[in-house]
């Protein structure tokens, strides 16, 4: 029993030493000059992804759900906490200005989730992942006509830019397709600490992500996952419980897009695709469904790898098609497995002869 | 007062009629089998007593208490648990989870506690544990603890559902062929644990079986069920003797 | 007559969503998955009509033909070295992610061979328009070929599911892949003739698409697919009917979405149209209901 306990623990405290190692180690090579310019560049989106990948993960992999809507709830946080920076830039300081931004990402994005989560989940598996896509697309389609503008009278919104009618003095913010620009020079004096802001919210996302798993409406959530006629005949209220996943992992998928927004200085609404929402449930299942250090490993290895490529231009993106089928068959396919299997078995068996004699 | 009263229970599926004007009256603490040949009812009998179904017309009462027409987790809350005839386990989680998940309802603490971790969700857990480990230990499956529920033997499968089952702490257990698929060592034991979970935990048991012996071995009273209806009903013996009902089993 | 006109190519565009959506709708049915790759197989089969007719100098009828062939090969090939190997994995999605590599794959092949820049498409089908209340009302050819050409492929499925032996073995295998397998239907033959004939269908989709929308980039497949499923699970998916219906609709939604709301928020009304039939109708229009045993 105190065994097991601690056996979970242990392993949440070592996801929480990796994010932390991962940061000492990225800061000592910056310090000493061996990081170039495009690793720096990468790690905020790199957290920015890894936020994202834990918290899908909460729905594909504990409550069973596919939702190829992810990015539609980073869009909205990512909006919501660029307009928010925008109005607020003159009345609040750089740091609780950034905290609120924050917050309100998360909420936005988390009243989203439980508004479309109430009608979607009613539905199942690919039906549901169909629904999540589009909601996915809808709700980029329509941040692509919302124009809002903010002058002494307030805030205005309309769905064209002549609409705005805004009086002397007053600012565009979000322009359309054309998005929000400037966001990130909001933040001149903390931009440097983007980084670190950005390893915190990863560390507590997995403390929110893990810490739910292993209560008691964890437990509830993956028994819906499992066998959702056996949760309800114990007294689950199976569709509260995939509703709660949906609505956390929503929330967080808003932090994502804040730290995404704010890190960029032109915020355009296109890159909030389906493909966005794929790429990350790719992820998602290549890291393992469920495991959620897993989750963070994958995203790291499979964002950084196409940046990485760049030295082979054409093909990158070809090379990474090829690695993810390669690597999809040589994880999942029964064959594979059985053979993965058999050869750690000759390699344990051999060590256990060695052993014996 | 009877745990489980019910009367002209009836369920129609299309042009169907699965159920049709079931009754019965189960005492407190009373061991009662329901049988009868395949596609009799029985399991859509559980399912109407559980509210996966909604019955076309009938009262179902549980301890005094309507039920009928309830949805399966108010039905639950209510007092009533079930095992499934085709095992319906969390399989992906240990079985000591599988317990626990049947504890959520008595053993509450808010999403945030746990999140957070605050001193009542350590407290909660631990008597959560405590009283989990108590339950399979009836089982014996104490020592399994840790595995996943999909990597235990089938035997173990189905006493795990009836762990998982009381661990909601039912008034009424209903037991869907809790013997299927067992050899006749397996079927001996689970009738021993079948007649100590009344004892030990003073249950109502209601149980749909196929193996005669088991039926015949520990339950008290009986019903027969033929197309959807009662065929005979009564004390054990006196019911297996009924010649309508060696007709219906054995055929002429 | 604005009306009308909208809703002539409301049809044209619905007929090549249908057309897709058949394949979709057919490899879902019997391999029971998502094929992500299925828009790209369109973008293959234009991109073989257009380099065959511009650089191998060959006759249109030729060349479909070549790209038919071509994109069969391909979708049977795909079928047997990506999917079949996670055909019994524990866990669906790893089928879903890797056909998502597919897609990948055959975009980025594309883009390595053609360039990301747009191709114009050869115009291919030569038939004269017909004009109607005295030219008030034009139909352009290409719009009667696509929907004489999706009526034909409709009904001939349905003949060929319904009558022959081949498409009983498919129906088997959809309703039950073991119990088929137990009597005697051979069932990976019958998952690769059912990719031979989306992938087939996928190469006159790309044709009619093309033909409708000369324009060819490695993306032009992507967009079209995803909207072809939207279309095969608001029909139902697994019906052919069903596809057919629910391809012509979600054309006619979105050319009207585009003309009398704005082109810009086409899409959304198209999702959103999905997202209410699902919601009123969970299985889609012309979808079985499905109850889990208990």
């Amino acid at each position: 029993m105190k065994t097991k306990m601690n056996k979970t623990t242990k392993n949440n405290f070592i996801t929480y030493g990796i994010v932390i190692a991962i940061f000492v180690v990225v800061q000592i090579l910056s310090s000493t000059g061996n990081l170039s310019r495009l690793l720096t560049g990468l790690l905020v989106p790199l957290c920015v992804y890894v936020i994202a990948a834990v918290s899908l993960n909460l729905v594909v992999g504990f409550s069973g759900e596919l939702s190829l809507g992810h990015a539609g709830f980073m869009c909205v946080g990512a909006y919501s906490s660029a307009l928010f920076s925008h109005v607020a830039a003159d009345a609040v300081p750089a740091v609780p200005r950034f905290i609120l931004a924050i917050l309100i990402g998360a909420a936005v994005a988390g009243i989203c989730g439980i508004i479309i989560g109430i009608p979607v989940l009613r539905l199942r598996g690919d039906y549901l992942a169909i629904v999540t896509l589009a909601f996915g697309e809808i709700i980029k389609n329509l941040i692509n006509i919302l124009y809002v503008g903010v002058d002494e009278h307030g805030l205005h919104v309309a769905t064209s830019s002549a609409g705005i009618k805004l009086e002397a003095g007053g600012k565009q913010i979000l322009k359309g397709a054309l998005g929000i620009s400037g966001t990130s020079t909001l933040y001149k004096d903390i931009k440097d600490y983007f980084f670190l802001i950005g390893i915190i919210l990863v560390l507590l996302t997995l403390f929110i992500v893990q810490n739910l798993v292993h209560s008691r409406s964890g437990r509830a959530i993956m028994s819906t996952r499992d066998n959702r006629i056996a949760a309800e005949s114990v007294g689950i209220n199976v569709t509260k419980y995939k509703l709660l996943a949906f609505t956390v992992s929503a929330a967080l998928a808003g932090v994502a897009g804040v730290l995404y927004a704010h890190n960029l200085s032109m915020l355009k609404v296109s890159v909030f695709d389906y493909n966005m929402s794929i790429l990350i449930l790719v992820y998602v299942v290549l890291g393992g469904i469920g495991s959620l250090r897993g989750s963070m490993i994958a995203a790291i290895i499979l964002y950084a790898l196409p940046e990485l490529l760049r030295g082979f231009s054409n093909y990158r993106m070809l090379i990474y098609a090829i690695v993810l089928i390669v690597m999809m068959l040589f994880n999942w396919a029964p064959a594979a497995r059985n053979w993965r299997s058999s050869v750690m078995e000759k390699i344990r068996g051999g060590k256990r002869k060695k052993e014996a004699a | 007062m009877a745990m489980l009263e019910v009367n002209h229970l009836s369920i129609q599926f299309g042009g169907l009629r699965a159920v049709d004007g079931f009754h019965v009256n189960i005492e407190k603490g009373e061991l009662y089998g329901l049988i009868g040949p395949n596609g009799a009812g029985k399991t859509t009998i559980f399912n109407l007593l559980t509210g996966v179904y909604k019955p076309t017309e009938g009262i179902i009462k549980l301890d005094g208490q309507d039920i009928t027409g309830k949805n399966t987790i108010d039905i639950n809350k209510a007092g009533v648990a079930r095992t499934f005839q085709n095992i319906r386990l969390f399989k992906d989680m240990p079985v000591l989870d599988n317990v626990k998940v049947g504890l959520h309802n008595h053993h509450p603490y808010s999403t945030l506690t746990g999140i957070l971790r605050l001193p009542k969700y350590f407290k909660v857990e631990k008597e959560m544990n405590e009283r989990a480990m108590e339950i399979l230990k009836v089982f014996d499956l104490d020592k399994e603890a840790d595995t996943l529920a999909g990597n235990l033997p089938y035997g173990k499968q189905r006493k795990l559902e009836i762990a998982r089952a009381l661990a909601t702490d039912p008034k009424l257990l209903l037991l869907d062929e809790p013997a299927a698929g067992m050899n006749p060592n397996e079927t001996q034991e689970l009738m021993d644990t079948i007649r100590f979970v009344r004892e030990h935990f003073q249950m109502t048991i209601l149980l749909i079986e196929h193996d005669m012996k088991l039926v015949g071995g520990i339950c008290e009273r009986l019903t027969v069920l033929n197309f959807g209806q009662v065929l005979a009903q009564g004390e054990t013996s006196a019911v297996l003797n009924d010649p309508a009902v060696i007709t219906a089993y054995l055929g002429e | 007559m604005s009306f009308i006109s909208y809703l002539k190519d409301g049809v044209n565009l619905g007929s090549i969503y249908a057309i897709i959506a058949l394949g979709y709708t057919m490899v879902y049915g019997i391999a029971k998955m998502l094929n992500f790759a299925h828009g790209d197989v369109i973008m293959v089969g234009a991109f073989v009509i257009l380099t065959a007719i511009t650089k191998g100098g060959m006759s249109p009828v030729l060349a479909v033909l070549i790209s038919i062939v071509f994109c069969t090969v391909l979708g049977v090939l795909i079928e047997k070295v990506a999917y079949r190997p996670l055909r019994k994995a524990s866990s669906n999605l790893a089928v879903l992610i890797t056909a998502i590599g597919v897609s990948y794959l055959l975009q980025n092949l594309a883009l390595l061979i053609f360039g990301a820049d747009a191709k114009s498409f050869v115009s291919v089908i030569n038939v004269p328009s017909l004009e109607l209340f005295g030219g008030q009302l034009v139909i352009k050819g290409v719009t009667i070929v696509t929907v004489v050409v999706c009526i034909i492929i409709m009904a001939g499925l349905t003949f060929f599911v319904q009558k022959t032996k081949p498409g009983r073995a498919m129906q088997a295998v959809s309703e039950d892949r073991d119990a088929a397998q137990l009597m005697g239907v051979n069932v990976n033959a019958t998952i690769s003739l059912t990719f031979a004939i989306g992938s087939g269908l996928a190469a006159i989709a790309g044709l009619l698409l093309c033909s409708a929308y000369p324009t060819l980039t490695p993306y032009t497949g992507a967009m079209p697919g995803i909207k072809a499923f939207v279309a095969a699970v608001f029909g139902g998916i697994g019906s052919i009917p069903g596809a057919m219906v629910g391809g012509i609709l979600l054309g006619i939604i979105e050319i009207f979405g585009r003309a009398y709301i704005s082109s810009q928020v086409a899409d959304a009304i198209v999702f959103g149209v999905l997202i209410i039939v699902l919601l009123v109708k969970p299985t889609g229009l012309f979808g079985k209901n499905i109850q889990e045993k208990v």
